[in-house]
């Protein structure tokens, strides 16, 4: 029996003094190992009588147990320690140091325009792409503006040496999409619904608000008995969703050629409401876009009868619309390449 | 062009009614009203008609009077004036203490030592004309004291009518078109004109007349003389200044006023000058000095006015000098024509001189309105001048006539074009009231266009809408949606890769999207070493640096690159944009949109930016149309690419741009330390690339196996070589190969390739994976790739 007591108060000394798994290991094996000293107890008891066996055996067991137990909770103490010694070695990092912010951006006319394009393809329109290289008949002849036509000098047109020339408004377009689902229109009754947005080009000198070359967005309609109720529905509904807000808009008559009757739409001014501001020239209200119900030779030139079908149309400057969102005073940033100005545009909204 | 309330009101009774409200409708359904309106003589009161009853010299001034004016109070004000035109008996306008004048009131106060119980005021003082020589003269008939405002219509409301938005309006160049505006939105009815009959005068002699050149259209005149008067009543000289124009003396004055009343151009002639008129265009380019004392080249398209074969005046646009009334003038031709509007315009454009008159025959006036004109003129010359006296018969030659316009439609084709319901008495009314004339029958109109409208204006039944419906007012619009069918809506392929494009340069690789021009940059790519390269030009740019249009975006990219060194040690562009590649059999401008990417390193490790171009390109193939690039070494085409690396960027076989490193002569004047490396797109060559679909591949539950290889590479030996070893051996158990080690040495190339296996249906066998690779080393064996 002292033994047993010898050996657990030489266990335990050595249990105290184990700092690691490995250490631990080594003492589980020359207690508890095969050829361990309690192993050896036991082979030991040969020599002693039934009695004896009984509870010298019942003994020895219960050390083994205990030896057993106690090697856990060390294993158990140990783990804590080395997460402690580990937490206890980690520094604290400095996360107030300023953030990695490289990333890329979108031009501010990617960004208009995608919004302005989405909002007119959740109510049904295609978006149609377009050269920015076209003949006179596109841009001009095609969409009622024939030669001598006073609207030729209102827009000082770049022409190439070949007679062809950078189209002056998305209104070059007009024709080629009448014609292309005209058919559909005539035969299927599918309405026409396209919006054709597009870089223009002016030859006029640059400076904060005139650009030779800009963005506009052109959008038409065409079916039987599209009315100017719907002109006035669909500008008001685009531009509130433009600008997230209830807009107020107002036509007034306006002369472009391609459409009739042709109107000036303002909306109340975004800066001051509508009560008049150095913005609106204090009247309280912007010249946005110019928009009419598509003139009857243009509709005839598309290949449509325009006394069975009508239309309307309308231009939207994206980029006024850009400088006018993002408050961008001088015009000719956008063409920069200056990535001082146009690396601030990340994302859509 | 400016507009006076007091004018209009000669034509249309608007008592009663808000002017300001009826000037705001003006805008929202005719033209547009500038945002600044005039209160004319609102900041003047207390100004009065006074006599100068003594005129003594100021003591310590030559300039300064001291005078005794009665201002009809009974008892004399001294008064100090610095006026030249100071004399006893004169009666001027008199502003009393407690006037104001604009932000003055009118104290007493100390002139150079002497009080002054009010101030002699000039027109230009009270804001009446730009007369400020000396101060006004009143006719004798005033009583002193009688308030200015009571004998001169002082007050009044201007307004400004932008010009553009009256371009297809030739009938709103006068007050009388604007009156006729008036009434319609008004409702109230539109006054006739004072005019002269002239059958009267039908007995004398006509003037000597030919109209040579179909450019006129019509001309009328009529002699006058006889006229003494030369100084134009106040009232008159006040309207013509608050209309933007200058008084000159009583006849310019009224050929003025008669242009801005009715819209017509006017112009008087010394009849010795013009005894036989004929309007045609000369052979051969001469100079012509006009009434300005200008010297301009008249050219064989400008029709000119001649007495006989000298020009005397520029048809539609300016008299000359030497037929221009003088002193010494007697007896008067009054011209009262129409022109070719596009002809004026064009010579307008030619002479770079561009007047009152030109502008209004630019729009194409109504030829009606000559004689009209000429009446109405001698109505008011024998008003202001009543000893006048004519000398012609009405001399008219009316050569071009505008058809009548008559206009049918029905009440069902407005409804439809208007989507909403305006009842026929509102269309009769609104058209009679524009001068239309309307005849209804059941729901069907007959529709008569007035001449003044008839000219361009209103031709079609699109152009009885926009009467009917802005006079109606789009306010009053009820507005709703359409009613016509939906049907789904298909991106165009372009259009939607377009858009993923952006998002994955922008999102995944950070790149900035920038914009550019679609033309060579003349200066900035020369001092980057490359050429401007021939290409179709533009015709007329105002500014020759900008005359090419470019044939890659490539160049312009690295002019942005320039500009944007020391933005960041690393940065990417990229933009969406159009070039001409060159001209088709039809001389017609081959145009390309494409995309191009430039990416910029201060590094020397130029391959790993070259590859992280490529492995973005790959991303964009694999994400955008589920495919795979292949690349193929090109020969240089332009200045600015490298000649060892450049490759053209094949997808699924299709040649769709090209990837290169920049060349160095250009790059080192971008940046000596930096590399830049480029490609370039073709948006419709992408998009046309088949769009694969997504090939679900079930993962194995078997093991995957790997095999490694180490292999020695010759020169010249790439990568898509050595897959052609593999790619007809692996079965459908060879998934990827791929380079997880390179190694290079001063003597050889190494690589090690790991090949991966697996099936979906059973545990590879290390037997079958080995055979697979014994072939493949074989293969490898043959391009001289060997194991290391």
């Amino acid at each position: 029996m002292d033994k047993i007591s010898a050996l657990r108060e030489e266990f335990e000394q050595k249990l105290a003094r184990t700092a690691d798994l490995i250490q631990l290991d080594k003492v589980r094996v020359d207690f508890l190992g095969k050829k361990g000293s309690v192993t050896a107890l036991l082979k030991g008891m040969k020599d002693l009588s039934h009695e004896e066996k009984k509870s010298f055996g019942a003994e020895v067991n219960k050390l083994k147990a205990y030896a057993a137990k106690r090697i856990e909770e060390k294993i158990e103490e140990l783990r804590r320690a080395e997460i402690e010694r580990e937490i206890a070695a980690m520094p604290q990092f400095d996360i107030t140091a300023p953030a990695d912010l490289t990333r890329g951006s979108y031009h501010p006319i990617t960004l208009v325009q995608r919004q302005c394009e989405s909002i007119f393809k959740s109510m049904g329109f295609t978006v149609e792409d377009y050269p920015e290289v076209v003949t006179d008949y596109e841009c001009f002849e095609s969409v009622n503006i024939p030669k001598h036509h006073p609207a030729r000098d209102m827009q000082d047109t770049y022409y190439l040496t070949n007679g062809q020339l950078l189209k002056s408004q998305t209104s070059a377009a007009q024709n080629a999409i009448l014609r292309k689902y005209g058919d559909n229109l005539k035969n299927n009754g599918v309405p026409i619904k396209a919006i054709f947005p597009g870089r223009c080009f002016r030859n006029e000198a640059t400076d904060a608000s005139h650009e030779n070359t800009f963005f506009q967005m052109e959008g038409m309609m065409v079916d039987k008995d599209i009315s100017i109720s719907n002109l006035i529905f669909f500008m008001k509904t685009m531009l509130s969703e433009v600008f997230r807000r209830d807009v107020k808009v107002r036509l007034r008559p306006g002369f472009f050629p391609f459409v009739e009757p042709g109107f000036e739409l303002d909306i109340n001014c975004l800066i001051c409401g509508g009560k008049g501001c150095s913005s609106c020239k204090h009247s309280g209200w912007l010249e946005l876009c110019p928009c009419g119900m598509i003139h009857p030779n243009v509709l005839r030139e598309g290949g449509i009868d325009p006394d069975e079908y009508t239309g309307f149309a309308f231009g939207l400057g994206l980029t006024r619309l850009a400088m006018m969102k993002y408050k961008i005073k001088d015009i000719r940033d956008l063409n920069s390449g200056s990535l001082k100005v146009m690396s601030q545009f990340t994302d859509d909204e | 062009m400016f507009l006076s309330m007091n004018w209009i009101s000669d034509f249309v009774d608007l008592s009663g009614l808000d002017k300001m409200e009826l000037i705001h409708k003006f805008s929202l359904s005719t033209a547009e009203v500038e945002s600044e309106i005039f209160f004319k003589g609102a900041e003047l009161s207390g100004i009065v008609v006074a006599e100068i009853k003594s005129v003594e010299d100021h003591p310590e001034s030559k300039k300064l009077h001291l005078l005794k004016v009665d201002a009809g109070d009974g008892e004399l004000t001294d008064v100090v004036c610095g006026a030249p035109n100071v004399r006893v008996g004169m009666k001027t306008a008199f502003a009393k203490v407690g006037a104001e004048i604009g932000e003055i009131t009118i104290a007493p106060r100390p002139l150079a030592g002497c009080m002054s119980h009010g101030m002699c005021c000039s027109e230009y003082e009270l804001g009446i004309s730009d007369d400020h020589s000396g101060i006004m003269e009143i006719t004798d008939d005033v009583p002193n004291g009688t308030d200015l405002k009571d004998i001169y219509e002082i007050d009044d409301i201007v307004f400004e009518v932008d010009n553009k938005s009256l371009t297809n309006r030739p009938d709103l160049w006068g007050h009388y078109g604007i009156a006729r505006e008036f009434a319609a939105l008004a409702g109230r009815p539109l006054k006739p004109l004072g005019k002269e009959d002239l059958s009267a005068y039908e007995s004398l002699q006509k003037v000597d007349l030919k109209i040579e050149d179909p450019l006129c259209q019509r001309y009328s005149c009529l002699q006058v003389e006889n006229i003494t008067r030369s100084v134009s009543p106040v009232n008159m000289r006040i309207r013509l200044f608050y209309c933007g124009m200058r008084a000159i003396n009583f006849l310019a004055d009224l050929t003025n006023y008669l242009m801005l009343e009715m819209g017509q151009p006017m112009h008087a002639f010394d009849s010795r000058k013009v005894g036989k008129i004929r309007i045609k265009r000369f052979d051969k380019p001469f100079v012509f000095r006009t009434l300005d004392g200008v010297d301009r080249n008249i050219d064989e398209n400008t029709l000119m006015i001649c007495n006989d074969d000298t020009p005397v005046a520029i048809a539609g646009i300016m008299g000359g000098l030497d037929s221009e009334i003088v002193e010494d003038t007697t007896t008067l031709t009054l011209e009262s024509a129409t022109f070719d509007a596009a002809s004026i315009r064009k010579s307008t454009v030619r002479l770079a001189h561009r007047t009152d008159a030109s502008m209004r025959y630019e729009k194409s006036l109504d030829p009606e309105l000559t004689v009209a004109a000429i009446e109405r003129f001698l109505n008011l010359l024998k008003k202001y001048d009543g000893g006048v006296k004519v000398v012609s018969a009405l001399t008219d030659e009316y050569a071009f006539r505008y058809e009548n316009v008559t206009l049918s439609f029905d009440k069902a084709f407005v409804d439809r074009y208007t989507g909403i319901e305006i009842d026929n008495d509102t269309i009769v009314k609104t058209l009679m009231s524009l001068g239309f004339g309307v005849t209804l029958e059941g729901d069907s109109f007959t529709v008569t266009v007035p001449s003044w409208r008839a000219t361009k204006d209103v031709t079609m039944n699109a152009d009885i809408i926009e009467e009917i419906t802005r006079i109606y007012g789009y306010d009053n619009f009820d507005i709703h949606t359409t009613r016509s069918p939906l049907y789904p809506v298909r991106p165009e392929e372009v259009k939607s890769n377009e858009e993923k494009i952006k998002d994955i340069l922008v999102k995944r690789f950070s790149l900035h999207e920038l914009h550019s021009y679609v033309w060579a940059y003349y200066d900035e790519q020369r001092a980057l070493g490359m050429e401007i390269e021939d290409n179709i030009k533009l015709l007329n740019a105002t500014n020759p640096n900008i005359e090419t249009i470019r044939k890659s975006m490539i160049p312009t990219q690295l002019c942005q690159v320039n500009t944007n060194v020391g933005y960041a040690s690393e940065f990417g562009i990229f933009e969406i944009g159009r070039v001409v590649t060159g001209m088709t059999d039809d001389d017609l401008c081959v145009e390309k949109k494409m995309l191009a990417i430039t990416l910029y390193k201060k590094t020397e490790d130029v391959k790993a930016l070259y590859f992280k171009l490529r492995d973005i390109l790959a991303v964009l193939a694999d994400d955008v149309k589920h495919s795979t690039l292949s690349f193929v070494a090109a020969e240089p085409e332009h200045d600015f690419e490298h000649p060892v690396n450049l490759n053209k960027i094949l997808m699924n076989g299709a040649e769709i741009g090209k990837i290169g490193i920049v060349h160095p002569t250009v790059g080192r004047k971008i940046d000596k330390k930096a590399s830049i490396v480029f490609a370039e797109i073709d948006m419709q060559s992408f998009a046309d690339v088949e769009n694969a679909s997504i090939v679900y591949d079930e993962p194995s539950k078997f093991p995957p196996m790997d095999y490694d290889i180490s292999v020695v590479i010759p020169k010249g030996v790439l990568f898509a070589d050595m897959a052609k070893c593999w790619a007809n051996e692996g079965g459908d158990i060879l998934k990827s190969a791929k380079i997880v080690d390179s190694y290079d040495t001063d003597v050889f190339h190494s690589e090690t390739i790991r090949f991966e296996f697996s099936s979906n249906e059973r545990t590879l066998s290390s037997n079958e994976v080995q055979q697979i690779m014994d072939k493949v080393i074989a293969n490898l064996k043959m391009i001289n790739v060997t194991l290391r």
